[in-house]
Formats: structure tokens, C-alpha cells, sequence
């Protein structure tokens, strides 16, 4: 656990023998097998070649058939993808389970990018609802405003948004980095159980509420606590890590870091060392 | 789930029923039970137009009946001698379905709350609307369905809002469908996503306060609570923000006057808003698709927070 603040959420948080009751849980020593490499591998991913560039014009295509065209022209090498029109359309770029540079000229609509693994992603728009939900690995940046439960689950990667974002931002999320620019709305980071939340400005009501573990940084003003997060204390490697994470999303370069608030879990409920896939995968 | 749409224009007149139209049927995978319009159109503000029904078109789950058209025109009748007892003066009259009637009329009143009794004690007939500028058309089936019947998509207005509706907690008919007219009030007019968990408890208290209520959705509930805050002096705004204390449950609506447009949603954000705001077009829908049938090219847009209340004019 991070080092808590003297505050008055930790002196409530410890006179409910919030960190000091005893805690049991399943053996966390196993993390993984290297001889297990194989199985992080999915059957049907295809070579590509970065250099290999296509257009793809989805205006008179529905989700499935511009997902399948995706598809397509990843089998044929091609290794970035250009998609044009996307208008807003529903489920777009989901189950993407390869590596691949894929741009979006304009906004997608709800589950844009959900279910992906590995793509590199620039949105130049806006994403509705469940953007980059169950995010495995990779790097997904929207360029304006994003909707509600932005990062839902996911469990790796990065996913940047430099406008603003809607309400349960990274609910039940299990690992990875959500970088926000803009404004976050209530309940952000609700149920959250592992990973990083960083918002550069404010935040409305409920932040962290029932938040496992995890750590969300904000930059502006929290409009309430939720339930069990509490206040940290901001270490200079926490610095560290948010610059270099900020650096590479591009956002936030002149932000002064030392005013981050940092938010954790007051409650220890559950133990969640155990590696994800992604991280498994990285250390091989 | 249901899907809202709305758009006001500020400073100019458009052809808002095509316009909406458009955004509706991009949403009608959010419910297509039934659909509803609520249209501002261009008039010289001196005459009402009451758009009101004298039967029902029943779809599954609805405890209406469907009746024969005998009865419709028996109960026209009643009406039009009603309205001539109250001193008002039909000027135009249309029928465009059996059931579904339009009047422009002439009439002198403050209070519409008298008016409506009289008309709504006739049994089997409900106002739709009534207002110098609004009028709510709405009917089972898809936006382009009913805006074909009621050959909507000519009508030139300021602003507009719709519903596009998949029946959960009350049947399939017209009464259940939205827009609500905001009762007794000219020109006010409610669509509606989400659940309200406290509609009885708000609906005793209301009716008890002489407010009546023709279905048992509970988005109706919106269109009475903030009609009896006006009645008590609010503004709209204070009425829609005094709802996010008085409704429970998840909620985003629309409410829209003759000059303005607003929208509200509830404390947990839990029911989806897209919107668009320039300097002479707002547009906003539970889905960005729905804004992208009118502006197709790119734009900003953006959630609304949580507890977020905002109102435009025309």
C-alpha cells in the first residue's frame, strides 16, 4: 500500500480498522511460466509490414463489413490502415488482435477499439460510449472528447484521450494506463482493481468509489471521495513515472507535476499481484 | 433502452421535421415501438393548434382496445360542440388518420388547464398538444413510419424534439409514447430515456396538487413535475434543476418550450447524451449517429456531465 496522507478520509478510514484488520486471500507467488510463451500467441494474427500503407472508406459499409475489410487487409501485410468516414458508426475496429497502426479520420461511435490487442490507434475525433473497452495491449489516443466507461476493463495499454471523458471512467479496470487531458465525469475509476488513472483536470463526484487497488493521479479539483479512496502521499518516482507517461502520450508537457493529487485504495480488500497476460508477455 | 434526438436553431427557421426525422431513425435500433415528434413550426403566434387523438392504434402489451371509426366520429362530434360551449372557433381542421386530428383554433385563454378538462372529460380523447407554435405527433412504428403518415418532413420550424421508443414499463400505444405534452401549459413539451423509481410516490403528490397524468409511463412524470414548478413560478430551469433532487433514477430528457430548448441529466450520468453546441445550431441525441444525419461532416461534440442541466433559445 502507498503511504497514506494525514488527512481527514484516513483518520476515518482507520478508526474503521480499515488498515489494520487482518486480510486472507489465495497464494499470490505464482506469476508465470516462460515455458508458457507459446500461449500468449494468437492463432490467426498475421505479419504485417508497418511500411505497407491502405485507405479504407467505410461511409457506405456497415460495422461488421469495415471490420472484416480490416481484417482483410491485414492479411495481405498491409500494416497501417487509414480508415475514412467512420461517421460515428457503432463497433468499429474491435477484436483486433494484431500488431498494426490504425488511424480514424473522424469519431467513432459506442465499443470503437473494444477487445484489442496490440494495435497502435489514433482517433482524430471524438468516441462514444465503451471506447477501448477489455483493452489487452497497445496504444489507443483520441484526439477530442471521449464518452462514458472510457477504458472499461481494461487490463493493459495505454489509452489517451486529450479532451475530456464521460462518467465511470476505467470502471472494474485491471491494469494499463488511462491518460486523460481534459475533464473527467462521476465515478471514475469505480471498482477499479488494478492500473493507473491519470486525469490533468477535474473530476467530478465519487472518484475511486470502491476502488480495490490501483492509483488514480488528478490534477484538478475532485468534486467528492467515493468510498474507500483515499489520499497518498505523491513521491518523487511517482513524478517521475507520470512525466515519462505523459511525455509519451504527447499531453500535459508543461503541467507542474508536484500538484498531482494522488488517490489509492484505503482498504485493502483483495490481493491483486498476480500478472496480467500483458505484462506476463513482456516480461518474455 | 429508447433514444432521444433534439435540435434548435438559433436565428433561423429550418426544416426541423425532416431534420429529425433523420436523427430518429438513426436511433430507431434504440426502440422502434413507437415514435414521436415534437415540432415548433413558423406561425404568426395569434391562433392555438390543438393536435389531440379520439381513439387508439394498439400494438402488444397495451390495455387499450381498438374501436371502431363509428365511435371516432361520435366522439369528434363531442368535441367539436365542446369546443364551441367553451368560445372557441375551429379554423382549420385536418383528420390525417381516423383517430388523430389537428385543429387550429381560435380561442381566448390564459389558462389552458380549464380548456383541457373539459375536452379530456370526454371519454377516449386525449390532447396531444397545445400551443401556438407546438405540435406533438406521435405514433406506433419507426421515425420514417410515422413521419410519413402524418407527412411531417415539409414542416418548417426552429427547433424540434423526438423520441424513438422501445416499451419497457407501460404498453404499446399512442398514450404511452412520447413527447408529453407539459399539461396544462402552452407549448411545453418532454422526451425522455432512462427509469424514474419514485413515479408513484411524485405522481400521488402531483395529482392531489390537481395535475393529471393519461398514462402510466413514467416519463410523463417529467412533463407534470416540471409543468407544476412552473405553475408554482419557476423557470424552466429552475424546474429542470429542481427535478434532479425531486426524480429518482436514471434520466436524460429534453424539455422544450416555443423559444427554447433544454436538457437534463441525472447525478449517477448513467443514460447516454451526445451534443453539439455552435453559435447558431445546438443539436443532441443518446448517440453521435444521431447528430451525424444532420452534420455529417466533422465536428466537436461532447457528453454532458453528470447533474449537468443546460437551456437554449431560439
Amino acid at each position: 500500500m502507498a503511504n497514506i496522507k494525514t488527512s481527514e478520509k484516513k483518520s476515518k478510514a482507520q478508526s474503521m480498522g480499515m488498515h489494520t484488520e487482518v486480510l486472507t486471500g489465495r497464494t499470490q507467488q505464482k506469476f508465470f511460466n516462460p515455458d508458457e510463451a507459446e500461449n500468449f500467441y494468437y492463432f490467426g494474427t498475421y505479419d504485417v509490414d508497418f511500411n505497407k500503407r491502405t485507405d479504407l472508406d467505410v461511409l457506405n459499409m456497415s460495422a461488421p463489413e469495415a471490420n472484416k475489410e480490416i481484417d482483410k487487409l491485414m492479411s495481405e501485410g498491409y500494416g497501417t490502415i487509414v480508415i475514412k468516414n467512420p461517421q460515428g458508426k457503432h463497433s468499429l475496429g474491435v477484436g483486433i488482435l494484431n500488431k498494426l497502426n490504425l488511424i480514424f479520420e473522424g469519431s467513432l461511435g459506442y465499443f470503437g477499439m473494444g477487445s484489442c490487442d496490440g494495435p497502435i490507434v489514433r482517433i482524430n475525433g471524438r468516441v462514444g460510449w465503451s471506447c477501448a473497452e477489455n483493452l489487452m495491449a497497445g496504444k489507443v489516443v483520441i484526439e477530442k472528447n471521449a464518452g462514458s466507461c472510457f477504458g472499461a476493463a481494461i487490463r493493459g495499454g495505454d489509452l489517451i484521450c486529450k479532451g475530456s471523458v464521460g462518467a465511470r471512467t476505467g470502471i472494474d479496470m485491471k491494469g494499463g494506463t488511462i491518460i486523460i487531458g481534459g475533464d473527467a465525469g462521476a465515478f471514475t475509476g469505480f471498482m477499479m482493481q488494478r492500473g493507473r488513472i491519470i486525469i490533468l483536470g477535474d473530476v467530478g463526484i465519487n472518484l475511486g468509489d470502491s476502488m480495490y487497488d490501483g492509483t488514480i493521479f488528478v490534477g484538478g479539483e475532485i468534486g467528492s471521495y467515493g468510498s474507500d479512496a483515499v489520499d497518498a502521499e505523491l513521491t518523487s518516482s511517482d513524478q517521475d513515472w507520470l512525466r515519462r507517461k505523459l511525455k509519451v502520450a504527447e499531453i500535459g508537457e508543461n503541467f507542474d507535476l508536484s500538484k498531482m493529487k494522488k488517490i489509492v485504495a484505503g482498504k485493502k480488500l483483495w490481493n491483486y499481484d498476480n500478472l496480467e497476460p500483458t505484462e506476463k508477455k513482456g516480461a518474455i | 433502452m429508447c433514444g432521444i434526438a433534439g435540435l434548435i436553431h438559433r436565428g433561423k427557421s429550418s426544416n426541423v421535421g425532416s431534420e429529425l426525422q433523420g436523427m430518429l431513425q438513426a436511433l430507431k435500433h434504440r426502440g422502434e415501438d413507437s415514435t414521436g415528434y415534437a415540432l415548433y413550426g413558423d406561425t404568426d403566434g395569434k391562433n392555438f393548434i390543438m393536435r389531440f387523438k379520439v381513439g387508439e392504434n394498439v400494438g402488444e402489451g397495451s390495455s387499450s382496445v381498438m374501436e371502431d371509426v363509428s365511435v371516432y366520429d361520435e366522439r369528434k362530434k363531442i368535441v367539436d360542440q365542446t369546443l364551441v360551449e367553451m368560445g372557441a372557433k375551429i379554423l382549420k381542421e385536418e383528420r390525417t388518420l381516423p383517430y388523430s386530428l389537428r385543429y387550429e383554433l381560435e380561442y381566448n385563454a390564459k389558462d389552458l388547464l380549464e380548456f383541457s378538462q373539459k375536452v379530456e372529460s370526454i371519454p377516449g380523447v386525449e390532447i396531444l398538444s397545445m400551443g401556438k407554435s407546438l405540435e406533438v405527433i406521435k405514433d406506433l412504428g419507426n421515425a420514417k413510419m410515422v413521419c410519413d403518415r402524418y407527412s411531417l418532413d415539409k414542416l418548417v420550424g426552429t427547433h424540434a424534439i423526438g423520441h424513438a421508443r422501445m416499451a419497457t414499463e407501460s404498453g404499446v400505444d399512442i398514450k404511452s409514447a412520447h413527447p408529453f405534452w407539459g399539461y396544462p401549459f402552452s407549448d411545453v413539451s418532454v422526451v425522455h430515456n432512462g427509469q424514474l423509481t419514485n413515479y408513484w410516490n411524485n405522481r400521488r403528490v402531483l395529482e392531489n396538487k390537481g395535475m393529471r397524468f393519461m398514462s402510466e409511463c413514467d416519463s410523463e412524470l417529467i412533463a407534470v413535475y416540471i409543468a407544476q414548478k412552473m405553475r408554482e413560478g419557476a423557470s424552466l430551469e429552475e424546474g429542470m434543476k429542481d427535478s434532479l433532487i425531486g426524480l429518482d433514477g436514471v434520466f436524460t430528457y429534453f424539455v422544450a418550450t416555443k423559444d427554447s430548448l433544454g436538457m437534463a441529466k441525472d447525478t449517477m450520468a448513467a443514460k447516454p447524451l451526445v451534443l453539439y453546441e455552435s453559435d447558431d445550431l445546438v443539436a443532441m441525441g443518446s448517440e453521435e449517429i444521431a447528430i451525424r444525419s444532420v452534420l455529417p461532416h466533422e465536428i466537436d461534440t461532447y457528453d454532458p456531465f453528470d447533474g449537468e442541466v443546460k437551456v437554449w433559445q431560439i
